[in-house]
């Protein structure tokens, strides 16, 4: 297969600068921060002059397991479809089983599945904003990113008992209904993260040696974006509004008010300011989600076997830390689903690599892929 | 005791020694001359082991981290534990390698770097040989390590090291330039090339930020300096050949245990050459800061020994430069290359110029 991949790389016989081109992995093992990923990359000195991801060093096949397991079930493997951002796909899966069952959650349920996505949403981001860094050579962001993450961390583990992978949100509602101490801290670490995302923007933002790495660089044309099925904060960067929580509002999203941060110039700079702007507005959310929580149940009375009505399918789409993840399930009768998908953005995101590193440097690529905030398990699954 | 009465005392009991040996003067200056780069090598390597450790602190706490604490008081005997880890490491070589440049790469980056330390002034007096070409000599030795790394870049037969050693050997020599560019104002006022009078001008003429005439001037060329040293060095913003994003390692991917310790070695004397001479030339090298030591001759407090206050200063320098890997991202390397050709070259230009003018003028 590699062979195939490698064949496909012709080498020219003399380049415009008379240097030979040579190819180089980088990766799948890599002191960088990102998974198992592994990029062929053909260069001539520091100039890219093709990128070819290879992929599959993470599948698990599971979207094959899903059809093996009943609706579920499967939330534990959403968990690990992306864990960096592991409530927003338990909550695709979810939202999706429940439209296909003809379930729904509870009022309290929704909210509290709000607050906890966009909490994921900022764990999410702080690793990336941490990861960025780390790709661009700035060790720091990476510390402080982490130390603020542990504080959401410590909040999920205090509800379902992970830090990780959650399996919290289920079909019908939640696993278990929050702590009574969970609302003032969840408030408690609001109040202290939202003067923190400043802090970071110090850093980093208008640092001259970050504008010089990030601005002008990868520079996706809003057109081009779409064309190549970019989402999420990437296409935003772009200019695009794409948000999926504004464009087919779920849960409560049409009931906060919130803004879609959009940035216009398209290129790495333009992706993280929105990222840095998002973390902003997840803030707001939760705390106008806090503020609207009322005592209930938060599972919903549902048959004790779960079957999908037979030739029946959904699509539902969420938008997730990383863009829009939609899944996508047949049901046949049985408690099983007869076929999930996961349309993942990293996936999608992934493509235009090659597009716009060609002709710019090696150290270009890494910040490109740090500002496309690729998750490999999600390329993968 | 100042660095000079210890140099005193040294010398009058080596007297004996030497005339109960019979040797010849030449021949007890040749020893003499051996035993203080030995001692200024054992110190500068005591140093750098300190200054490992300090480099550990530092990031951390910058980091909102702790660093090194359980291998010693305050984590200080860490770096000695990584010594001993690194010379018992196996030598893992790769099988293709060019055996004679891969085995003498490390000594050469080594070597170069230690170099570098024979003019330094500690103290007045207190040089190993106080050349009278002290900063060229300094500058020749810092652009001889450029070869050690092309040599390991070379020879490991790596697609990485290669671009690793290309990358560094083209970031050595462009900040080569803004480095004697920015080093020349203190060579026209001082009218030497020699560390050592350098200080004692100063000590003559008052440290340089309280001279009106030549404060901004040599401001300018403390922070250029700065900046190329940090280049120099490979250290970040500027380490780009060790990008461990990028390249794993850079030109020292493929070597292990005490060769890399060899080359991580050069790195901390390199930077610590780099803050002796910017003490010597823009901060007044052993000299206390100007009226302390009138104030401590008041409060009747015992005076610093001069190395101490050229210690003290290093250290500033050298925690700043440290501050500046954990803070900022690094360039990539034709920005790097753009920084240092377009702008810092300009800027020392410029400066040389503004110092002629300062110096013929008024």
């Amino acid at each position: 297969m590699t062979d195939l991949l490698l064949s496909q790389i012709k080498l020219g016989d003399e380049s415009p600068s008379g240097t030979d081109e040579y190819v180089v992995n980088l990766g799948p093992q890599h002191p960088a921060t990102h998974g198992v990923l592994r990029l062929v990359v053909k260069l001539d000195g520091e100039s890219v002059l093709e990128t070819i991801p290879v992929l599959g060093y993470l599948h698990r096949s599971i979207e094959k397991i899903c059809e093996n397991r009943t609706f579920p079930q499967g939330i534990t493997y959403t968990d690990r479809v992306d864990y960096a951002s592991a409530m927003t796909v338990n909550l695709a899966w979810s939202l999706a089983s429940e439209r296909l069952l003809a379930i729904e959650a509870p009022v309290r349920a929704q909210w509290l599945r709000m607050i906890f996505t966009e909490l994921q949403r900022i764990a999410s981001h702080l690793l990336w904003f941490g990861a960025f860094g780390g790709d661009l050579g700035a060790f720091t962001p990476f510390l402080y990113g982490l130390r603020e993450r542990e504080r959401i961390l410590d909040l999920f583990e205090m509800t379902c008992g992970q830090r990780l992978t959650y399996n919290y949100i289920r079909i019908g509602g939640v696993m278990i209904d929050v702590l009574p101490e969970f609302v003032p801290k969840c408030r408690a670490f609001l109040d202290y993260f939202e003067p923190k995302i400043d802090e970071y923007e110090k850093l980093m933002t208008y640092n001259p040696i970050f504008l010089e790495r990030t601005k002008g660089v990868g520079i996706i044309p809003a057109e081009t974006a779409v064309n190549w099925g970019i989402c999420g904060p990437s296409l935003r960067g772009s200019g695009v509004t794409c948000d999926v929580r504004k464009q087919t509002p779920y849960l409560f999203y049409d009931q906060v008010k919130w803004e879609e941060p959009l940035e216009y110039g398209a290129d790495c700079w333009s992706r993280y300011k929105v990222r840095m702007n998002e973390l902003r507005q997840c803030v707001s959310i939760i705390r106008q989600s806090l503020d609207r929580l009322e005592p209930g149940p938060v599972e919903a009375k549902m048959p004790p076997i779960l079957k999908a009505p037979k030739d029946s399918e959904v699509y539902f789409r969420t938008e997730s830390s990383r863009g829009e993840m939609g899944i996508y399930l047949v049901g046949d009768g049985t408690a099983k689903p007869w076929k999930s998908k996961f349309r993942t953005a990293s996936f999608s995101n992934l493509a235009i690599l090659d597009k716009i590193t060609r002709g710019w440097k090696v150290a270009d690529i890494m910040a490109v892929l740090g500002s496309l905030d690729m998750i490999v398990p999600e390329v993968d699954r | 005791m100042s660095g000079a009465d210890i140099l005193m005392t040294v010398k009058a009991l080596l007297q004996p020694v030497f005339q109960a040996l019979g040797l010849s003067p030449t021949l007890q200056t040749v020893v003499y001359a051996a035993l203080s780069a030995a001692v200024v090598f054992n110190v500068a390597a005591g140093l750098t082991t300190f200054l490992v450790w300090m480099e550990r602190k530092v990031s951390a706490h910058m980091q909102s981290r702790i660093g090194p604490k359980r291998v010693g008081p305050f984590g200080l005997l860490q770096t000695v534990a990584d010594a001993i880890k690194l010379t018992i490491k196996e030598d893992v070589r790769p099988a293709h390698r060019d055996k004679i440049p891969y085995f003498l790469a490390p000594i050469i980056g080594f070597v170069a770097a230690f170099m570098g330390l024979v003019v330094i002034p500690f103290d007045r007096g207190f040089v190993v040989e106080d050349l009278n070409v002290g900063i060229l000599y300094v500058v020749a030795i810092t652009g001889f390590s450029v070869i050690g790394i092309l040599m390991a870049g070379w020879s490991s037969n790596n697609k990485f090291s290669l671009l690793g050693g290309f990358r560094s050997a083209a970031q050595i020599v462009s900040y080569e330039v803004p480095l004697v560019l920015s080093v020349i104002p203190v060579i026209m006022v001082t009218g030497t090339l020699s560390l050592h009078h350098a200080v004692e001008y100063q000590a003559v003429n008052g440290w340089w930020f309280t001279s009106l005439r030549y404060a901004v001037p040599m401001a300018v060329a403390f922070m250029v300096f700065l900046t190329s040293a940090t280049a120099e060095a490979n250290r970040a913003p500027f380490d780009i050949p060790e990008a461990e994003s990028e390249l794993v390692a850079g030109f020292h991917t493929e070597y292990s245990g005490v060769k890399w310790a060899m080359f991580f070695l050069g790195e901390y004397i390199a930077v610590v050459v780099s803050s002796c001479v910017a003490v010597s030339l823009f901060l007044g090298g052993w000299l206390a800061p100007p009226g302390v030591d009138a104030l401590f001759g008041m409060m009747h407090l015992p005076f610093l020994p001069g190395y101490l206050w050229f210690l003290l200063k290093l250290l500033v320098i050298i925690y700043f430069i440290m501050a500046f890997r954990w803070t900022f991202p690094r360039l990539r390397v034709d920005q790097l290359m753009d920084f240092g050709w377009k702008v810092l070259i300009p800027i020392a230009v410029l400066n040389i110029l503004l110092t002629g003018l300062l110096v013929l003028g008024a």
